[in-house]
């Protein structure tokens, strides 16, 4: 995560100042990567590759690995009482795909030619036509990281359902595992296409066939040699039918993570559980009926769009109720402002301002509009990162004495969520404006040529051209970006030094009621030393009449 | 072939009742496949015809190896809800991509010269 | 704690864990190769009409191939059926059967591909097209210097498009003789490899797919057969257990074949 946070680091410099070098790293770009970096700058080109590499392994190689399976692997088996995952062989062989797929990825960049340009969503037929072999890399990269989410999804789902010690019913899950278990199943079902689609786009590339190149293709001015009869839609579909899935597979367990620290901290029990477990289900239902807002520019027919707006507007409606009863969670509760909860607290209204920001995108005559502008880009980076990140900084400093039965320091975790929250929103807040103002994306000279090109051809004060106002805007982001990364420091060393120096806890130091806190720290081989029996929810938290604020689910009833 | 009454709650059946059974289903999955080559010699008049046929031919056969070979008949509720949710995300994927990118949804762009 | 439902199912789901995981596994593959066919059926259906080829495939070829995976499908079930009924000496009898045609289905596959990568269309510098079987290049034959000559055992007509559709009643009266064709008279020659058409493109890659997991499916199978086998002795109905999951594995194998037949050869 930290090297596609640097990625974007490097681009944002270029937007900001295009053409001058960036500084302490320009020349070692320059000596690394050879005349893609001349005079310590970004080329165009490298440029792409940058912002294609920095959304692939942002989202491929960090969010989903961390999120879903690293989460999971930990917490997911103690929490229902189970010793291990279900395949525990599968597990294995599913980091060590991940692992070969990460590898051929961060290969890509030392390649001649660099690595993939055609954005994360390598869209054919640039993608194919671009004469260098990053692409090739790229697409076997995925294969592997696919191949090991799917093996991590079979292990989950089917932990889940068969490995739920005695008394852990269906809906005395916590919501956390609900939500991954939801996860599972979008991984398990919607990137499977995206496999047979990066195949095919491999086959276009190595063996020249036409499965997204249309006949009478013309790169460069010249007919392409290619047999033709394909369809670049083909892949657009293909993709985004992975696509959506894949930002609900980004968020469900944010929000997992979240209400599990929410109820923790608020000593109440989550209000609508069940109204939380259904909507989880209908968010992971209707992710595969939606995948075409994505592609509302590529001349569908009004049907057609009308079919998929409707779908996307239902679907926002679990969303809310989701973050609705986090909210009315908080009513009436005695708060425990520790730093886990403050990055889930804050989780709620950037989650909001990202899943808002949406409604527009959703419906077609406004999406026209903005589509593939920086609004598009501070809306996506609202959910994941002040959204989901926020949520996964939340999981480490909440079940870090799990792990270690250490306490991280409290006083720089609230240092790193003060900084990280003000700075993420100096980032991407300013992009709104941007984005409604027209810059487009991947642009690699911060819009500077374009707003030029518009500006002579309508005359400079019509609207269109990018106002000065929008492009110094650029240099705000620039500081804030790098004033984000700075604050990171704190954490990571937080982190490696509390694992030897933290403050000593027991078992369960945040007085939780889940099951994994109700082991051993580290837990034991078997994770549990005999199997837990379930008496209760989740969250029986305060519940009037026991002597203790909260009641574990495994303790009997009296 | 008493596959969907079984004493052992949700186990597959006793196998020595099911051989007659698979032997059944084999011989109905070769007369398929001939009758599928022959139907495709036949003339019925627009190709779609021919490809309904075929199809229909082939599921048939493919819910046989589905029920009987791989015992999804003797299954209980978990199976079948997994697969059904897949078979459903199939057929949208399948369906809704065909829809949008069939010749009569697209829109028309005025040809500007 | 001892590790639940490796062998004996859990009484709500009926399931042991393995059998869920393959399924789970399979509902996977169902999506990767729905996507395929949708990719074929969006293909096909925005093809140039007629220029969507029919009859490029042996149909007996196929037809017997098809026999091949149904016959290893009822081995399959009868090798779980005898390891149920504890006779070990017919498990391994079934299982080998099943190996040895899944063997004999790759053999015909390969044998298909060759006869499609010997095959070659012809531009000819006149317009027409020639297209038939490769028998043999002259020693001097270079395409880039017009030099020498290249022998075709097959047809010449006006247009591509007669090219296509090869199930229609006058393609069987097409006569095929040894063409042998100038350098200095092709303008471009291409064997029917993936690059070719659509068609073969996803013909190769669905079928080139579905033979990987063939492959695939016969080493589990055969590990099964032979050092797999040890836990017979040890576990027999775990055993067991392990030969259902991988004949769950192989059904669906065969059910992608039945799909796929009709689908590529026929239609």
């Amino acid at each position: 995560m930290l090297f596609g946070f640097f990625l974007m680091l490097l681009m944002r410099w270029q937007i900001s100042k295009p053409g001058v070098p960036i500084p302490v790293f320009g020349p070692l770009l320059e000596k690394v990567l050879g005349q893609a970096a001349a005079n310590g700058a970004l080329s165009p080109d490298l440029y792409n590759s940058f912002g294609a590499m920095h959304g692939t392994i942002m989202v491929f190689l960090a969010v989903v690995p961390l999120a879903f399976v690293a989460f999971s692997n930990f917490v997911l088996p103690l929490q229902i009482g189970a010793p291990d995952m279900a395949f525990p062989r599968l597990n294995m062989a599913s980091y060590q795909a991940f692992v070969i797929g990460g590898v051929i990825m961060l290969t890509s960049f030392f390649i001649p030619g660099g690595a993939a340009q055609a954005g994360w969503t390598s869209y054919s037929p640039l993608a194919t036509m671009i004469p260098t072999d990053g692409q090739i890399f790229w697409l076997a990269g995925m294969v592997f990281i696919i191949t090991s989410g799917l093996l991590s999804a079979v292990n989950f789902i089917a932990t889940v359902i068969q490995l739920r010690t005695p008394g852990m019913t269906w809906m005395r899950l916590p919501f956390f595992v609900w939500a991954q278990f939801v996860t599972s199943f979008l991984i398990l079902l919607a990137f499977p296409p995206l496999e047979a689609a990066a195949v095919m786009q491999l086959m276009d590339k190595v063996a020249h066939t036409s499965f997204f190149l249309p006949t009478g293709l013309a790169v460069g001015g010249q007919l392409a040699n290619v047999s033709g009869g394909g369809s670049p839609l083909l892949w657009q579909h293909l993709f985004w039918f992975l696509g959506h899935p894949e930002v609900y597979v980004l968020i469900l367990p944010a929000m997992g993570i979240v209400c599990e620290i929410i109820a923790n901290n608020t000593r109440k029990p989550i209000w609508g559980y069940k109204s939380l477990v259904y909507s989880a289900l209908a968010i992971g239902f209707l992710s595969f009926l939606v995948w075409a807002h994505h592609m509302y520019l590529t001349g569908m027919g009004t049907k057609v769009a009308v079919f998929f707006q409707t779908t996307t507007m239902i679907i926002s409606i679990p969303s809310v109720i989701i973050l609705t009863c986090f909210f009315i969670s908080l009513w009436g509760s005695s708060i425990r402002f520790n730093t886990p909860m403050l990055f889930a607290l804050a989780f709620l209204p950037m989650f909001g301002i990202g899943g808002l920001t949406g409604l527009p995108l959703g419906f077609n005559i406004s999406d026209v509009h903005l589509h593939d502008t920086y609004y598009i880009i501070a809306h996506f980076h609202y959910v994941v990162a002040p959204g989901t990140i926020f949520a996964l900084f939340a999981g480490i400093y909440y079940w870090f004495p799990k792990m270690t039965g250490r306490m991280m320091n409290e006083f720089w975790g609230r240092v790193h969520f003060w900084g990280s929250l003000i700075f993420m929103n100096v980032i991407f807040m300013p992009m709104f404006a941007q984005g409604m103002a027209g810059m487009l994306r991947r642009m690699a000279d911060g819009g500077a040529n374009y707003s030029a090109a518009v500006n002579s051809r309508a005359g400079a004060d019509v609207i269109g051209g990018l106002s000065n106002n929008i492009m110094e805007l650029h240099t705000w982001i620039l500081w804030g970006a790098c004033v984000l990364g700075l604050v990171q420091i704190p954490f990571i060393i937080n982190l490696f030094w509390s694992i030897k120096h933290g403050k000593k806890v027991g078992d369960n130091p945040w007085d939780a009621t889940t099951l994994e806190w109700q082991t051993a720290t580290p837990p034991p081989h078997t994770n549990f030393p005999v199997a837990p029996r379930v008496y209760r929810g989740p969250y029986e938290y305060s519940v009037p009449g026991h002597d203790k604020d909260f009641t574990p689910q495994n303790e009997p009833p009296k | 072939m008493n596959n969907s009454m079984t004493m052992n709650d949700g186990r597959a059946p006793e196998p020595a009742h099911s051989v007659r059974g698979y032997i059944f289903v084999f011989i109905a999955l070769l007369a398929g496949t001939f009758l599928t080559v022959w139907a495709s010699f036949i003339q019925f008049g627009s190709r779609e015809i021919n490809i309904a046929v075929a199809l229909a031919i082939a599921s048939v056969k493919a819910f046989l190896v589905v029920a009987y070979f791989m015992h999804l008949i003797s299954e209980r509720k978990m199976i079948y809800c997994v697969m059904g949710f897949t078979a459903f995300f199939f057929a949208g994927l399948m369906g809704l991509t065909i829809w949008s990118l069939s010749p009569n949804s697209l829109v028309h762009m005025p040809h500007v010269p | 704690m001892d590790f639940p439902y490796i062998v004996e199912p859990r009484r709500d789901t009926g399931l042991y864990n393995a059998k869920l995981g393959i399924w789970l596994f399979l509902a996977s593959e169902v999506m990767l190769f729905g996507a395929l066919f949708s990719a074929y059926v969006l293909l096909r259906v925005g093809a140039e009409p007629g220029m969507w080829p029919h009859g490029w495939l042996n149909v007996y070829i196929g037809t017997a191939n098809t026999i091949v995976l149904i016959t290893s499908s009822i081995t399959t079930v009868m090798a779980w059926v005898s390891c149920k009924l504890r006779q070990y000496g017919r498990f391994k009898f079934f299982h080998a059967l099943t190996i040895l045609l899944a063997m004999t289905f790759v053999c015909i596959k390969s044998y298909e591909y060759h006869d499609k990568f010997t095959h070659y269309e012809i531009t000819l510098a006149n317009g027409k097209f020639a297209d038939g079987h490769l028998v043999e290049r002259s020693k001097d034959f270079d395409l880039a210097k017009k030099t020498g000559r290249v022998t075709i055992h097959g047809h010449e007509v006006e247009h591509e498009v007669e090219l296509m559709d090869m199930q229609r009643p006058e393609a069987r009266h097409i006569q095929r003789e040894e063409l042998t064709i100038p350098a200095t008279d092709i303008k471009k020659m291409e064997r029917y490899g993936p690059w070719h058409h659509t068609y073969l493109a996803i013909y190769f890659t669905l079928t080139a797919l579905h033979a990987f997991h063939v492959i695939c499916g016969a080493l589990v199978i055969g590990f099964l057969w032979g050092p797999g086998s040890r836990m017979w002795k040890t576990d027999p109905e775990r055993f067991t257990n392990r030969v259902e999951v991988s004949g769950l594995f192989w059904h669906f194998v065969d059910l992608i074949w039945i799909f796929l037949f009709p689908v590529l050869y026929l239609l």
